[in-house]
């Protein structure tokens, strides 16, 4: 995928003007957030259970190389194959190989970021393979040619109406007098284009939520069941995974998912929780007849060891995009490429660098309620902070903001100057704006009064208030 | 237990020294009627988070440096903000992690610091005060004072024995108001929406006042409201608490 979070402030503007978007993310504030509260306030266990699960994801990091071994081992033994893909074009040359020798000409795929990383439908596409979303989210965003704004919720940037339109504009041998109002109606038409999509597929690819170690088996979490078509009809699964997804046991992967779907939408459990092992066995009624897992590095790997390591225990449930402020005002897009929100804020830099994504970090009031929330207590502003600090050192922030702030520093640095120069900064402004008690304009700050008035000071510093009746009357 | 006649140190922070000196005035009232010995040590300026959360960790540790040289052999370190108090809490030793002797310093001082509400009712054990405010008053809670520092019930309490005021809880009370210091400049837009979000809770609470622990969060809403004509007054909780309320935020007629 291309990124265009150079742009960010651009994007943030055009967002925050779109008042279709601005409707949309109203409807996220009352609904993801409100609802996780509910089902975490149900489970008295909630700050245990995180416990556990960051210290299932730290072993596992900590021993990364062993688990992903002993997982492919397991995978192997039960007739699948693990495709070890340094990049996203390893990885997609990886895929189409298995298409090309299927001779596959659609594939259908379940949610997979993995996929969005890796770009790997314009890439099918490029060379001659249909991929077909089954994802209802990912599916309008597909015939809409966009990028997802939300990682668990693709087309959460839309309202119904341009949903409506889409469906209109893509499925034109439908009746043009139907209905097509409520999300009910919208769902039973994407049932139905997609249903014989399944059934010609060639190839099912899915994202995955674990790979575990112990049985080499893949799961995934939905609530469409559009997984579990995607995966059984076709003549071959390929799971697209980043090597982060291995926990050790089954019973790992289930005390992490008893957090992921309350804290994704404050359900106690995803509708479809699906266990793949292996292709299709003898006896097995279904399945498919391949088992291909495609594990993608992509540059995790450099994060191990390192001050970043901890956003490797992320489980992609979204919580912080759901509660960050920033993300509720301008939407996922703005931020320009895969990862939005917070987790986006700390993993784009990682993955894309942080001289295409440095907005990314910076855009963030540091309010800590995305720490607050995750399940897997990623400490998500100290990363944020940790990459403000390698654009400084590289000198990245723009020339005025440098400037600004070496000069504020010499003062600070210096009380004994600092002193006399906020009092006569508090006479001065003071003196200017007492009348009105605040500046509509101020120069050096019209990125907050172009918007907001910006209060006038008292008219002198506390310090030198202090110091004037201290002198007055020497303390006792 | 506190000692019977503690020593504080006021940590001013930058914004009320430029901008609000009664509220360093009503943060000495009020630690004085608690049974505090106030100091106000000179040698301060900021604690250094402009230049921390700008990635500009040099200075920011040369600025920690004076702030922990000057507030030492103080009983306790007192700032009227969340977030001040949150820096010389929580950050000021994770800003020293490579260098362990200032490490101790910085934890030194971080077991001695607080956010001035919740030092009044949690150390100083005050259960109540003796003002009167006339006003049905909201209250947000500023990020970094809730979430660092657990600022949450205590300026409640307080409040409840304020003759004359009435709290109305404000709607999504624990949401940032889109400050986050240079943030506020540097995606100016960004903010200006998540402030007009927090403008439009404290109109919907009817409260007259609005109320919270931080200047920074108190100048960006008072700015947001007074920019849309709206009349609530924008006080800090401590010139309530304290009985000092000349005009408020952005007011005309200050006298300093």
């Amino acid at each position: 995928m291309k990124a265009t979070s150079r742009a960010f402030k651009s994007n943030a503007r055009r967002a925050l003007g779109d008042p279709q978007l601005q409707r949309a993310m109203t409807n996220l504030r009352s609904g993801f957030a409100a609802r996780r509260a509910v089902a975490v306030s149900q489970l008295p266990e909630w700050e245990a259970l995180r416990e556990a699960a960051v210290a299932i994801k730290r072993h596992t990091l900590a021993h990364l190389d062993f688990y992903l071994e002993a997982f492919e081992r397991r995978v192997v033994e039960r007739g699948g194959a693990v495709h070890w893909c340094r990049d996203a074009a390893e990885a997609n040359a990886t895929v189409l190989a298995i298409c090309r020798r299927l001779g596959a000409r659609t594939v259908t795929k379940g949610k997979s970021m993995i996929g969005e990383e890796m770009g790997l439908n314009d890439y099918l596409e490029a060379n001659g393979v249909a991929p077909v979303e089954t994802d209802l989210g990912e599916y309008i965003i597909q015939i809409r040619h966009e990028p997802p704004s939300h990682i668990i919720a693709p087309a959460v940037h839309l309202v119904k109406e341009q949903i409506a339109q889409s469906f209109r504009e893509t499925h034109r041998d439908l009746d043009p007098a139907r209905q097509l109002k409520d999300a009910r109606q919208m769902c039973d038409e994407a049932r139905a284009v997609l249903r014989p999509r399944f059934l010609a597929a060639d190839v099912g690819i899915t994202g995955a939520n674990f790979l575990v170690a112990e049985t080499g088996s893949s799961i995934i979490v939905t609530n469409e069941g559009n997984g579990d078509l995607t995966q059984t009809l076709p003549k071959a699964h390929v799971v697209l995974a980043s090597l982060e997804k291995v926990v050790p046991t089954l019973e790992d992967a289930t005390t992490i998912l008893r957090l992921l779907a309350r804290s994704a939408t404050g359900q106690e459990f995803s509708t479809y929780t699906t266990v793949s092992t292996g292709p299709r066995r003898p006896d097995d009624a279904d399945g498919p007849g391949e088992y291909h897992v495609v594990l993608l590095d992509n540059g995790r790997s450099a994060l191990l060891g390192g001050e970043f390591e901890d956003m490797l225990r992320c489980i992609r449930c979204a919580a912080c995009l759901n509660h960050c402020p920033v993300y509720q005002a301008i939407g996922g897009q703005s931020y320009g490429w895969v990862y939005p929100g917070p987790m986006g804020a700390v993993l784009t830099p990682s993955l894309i660098g942080i001289e295409e994504a440095g907005h990314l970090p910076n855009a963030s009031t540091f309010c800590g309620r995305c720490e607050e929330v995750c399940p897997m207590k990623i400490p998500l502003p100290k990363m944020m902070r940790h990459w403000r600090e390698r654009e400084f050192q590289r000198h990245l922030p723009p020339r005025p903001y440098r400037l600004g702030l070496a000069v504020w520093a010499f003062f600070a640095r210096r009380p004994a100057l600092y002193r006399p120069a906020a009092d006569l900064a508090a006479r001065l402004l003071g003196a200017l704006g007492r009348a009105r008690g605040r500046f509509r304009a101020l120069p050096l700050a019209a990125g907050w009064t172009r918007t907001r008035d910006l209060p006038a000071p008292e008219g002198r510093s506390f310090m030198s208030l202090w110091a004037a009746r201290r002198a007055a009357r020497p303390a006792p | 237990m506190p000692p019977s006649k503690p020593r504080v140190a006021l940590f001013v922070t930058c914004l009320v020294d430029l901008f609000r000196p009664s509220v360093g005035f009503a943060a000495v009232k009020l630690l004085e009627e608690a049974g505090c010995t106030v100091e106000v040590p000179r040698a301060q300026s900021c604690c250094g988070q402009p230049a921390y959360n700008s990635g500009d960790r040099r200075d920011a540790q040369a600025i920690a440096r004076t702030v922990i040289a000057a507030f030492a052999g103080f009983d306790y370190v007192v700032a009227p903000s969340g977030s001040c108090a949150g820096m010389l809490k929580v950050h000021y030793p994770a800003l020293f992690a490579d260098d362990p002797a200032t490490a101790a310093q910085a934890r030194a001082l971080a077991e001695r610091s607080h956010e001035l509400i919740s030092f009044l009712v949690d150390v100083m054990k005050v259960e109540r005060v003796g003002a009167r405010y006339d006003g049905v008053a909201t209250y947000h809670d500023s990020c970094s004072g809730l979430r660092e520092l657990g600022v949450k019930t205590q300026p409640r309490k307080l409040l409840a024995s304020v003759a004359g005021l009435t709290l109305k809880e404000l709607r999504d009370c624990e949401v940032c108001c889109g400050f986050g210091g240079t943030f506020a400049v540097k995606y100016g837009d960004i903010s200006d929406k998540i402030v007009a979000e927090k403008a439009e809770a404290i109109r919907e609470s009817g409260a007259d006042t609005l109320l919270a622990g931080d200047m920074g969060c108190l100048l960006n809403m008072a700015g947001k409201l007074e920019r849309a004509g709206d009349r609530t007054k924008v006080r800090h909780v401590a010139e309530v608490l304290a009985g000092i309320a000349g005009p408020a935020i952005g007011e005309p007629g200050g006298d300093a």
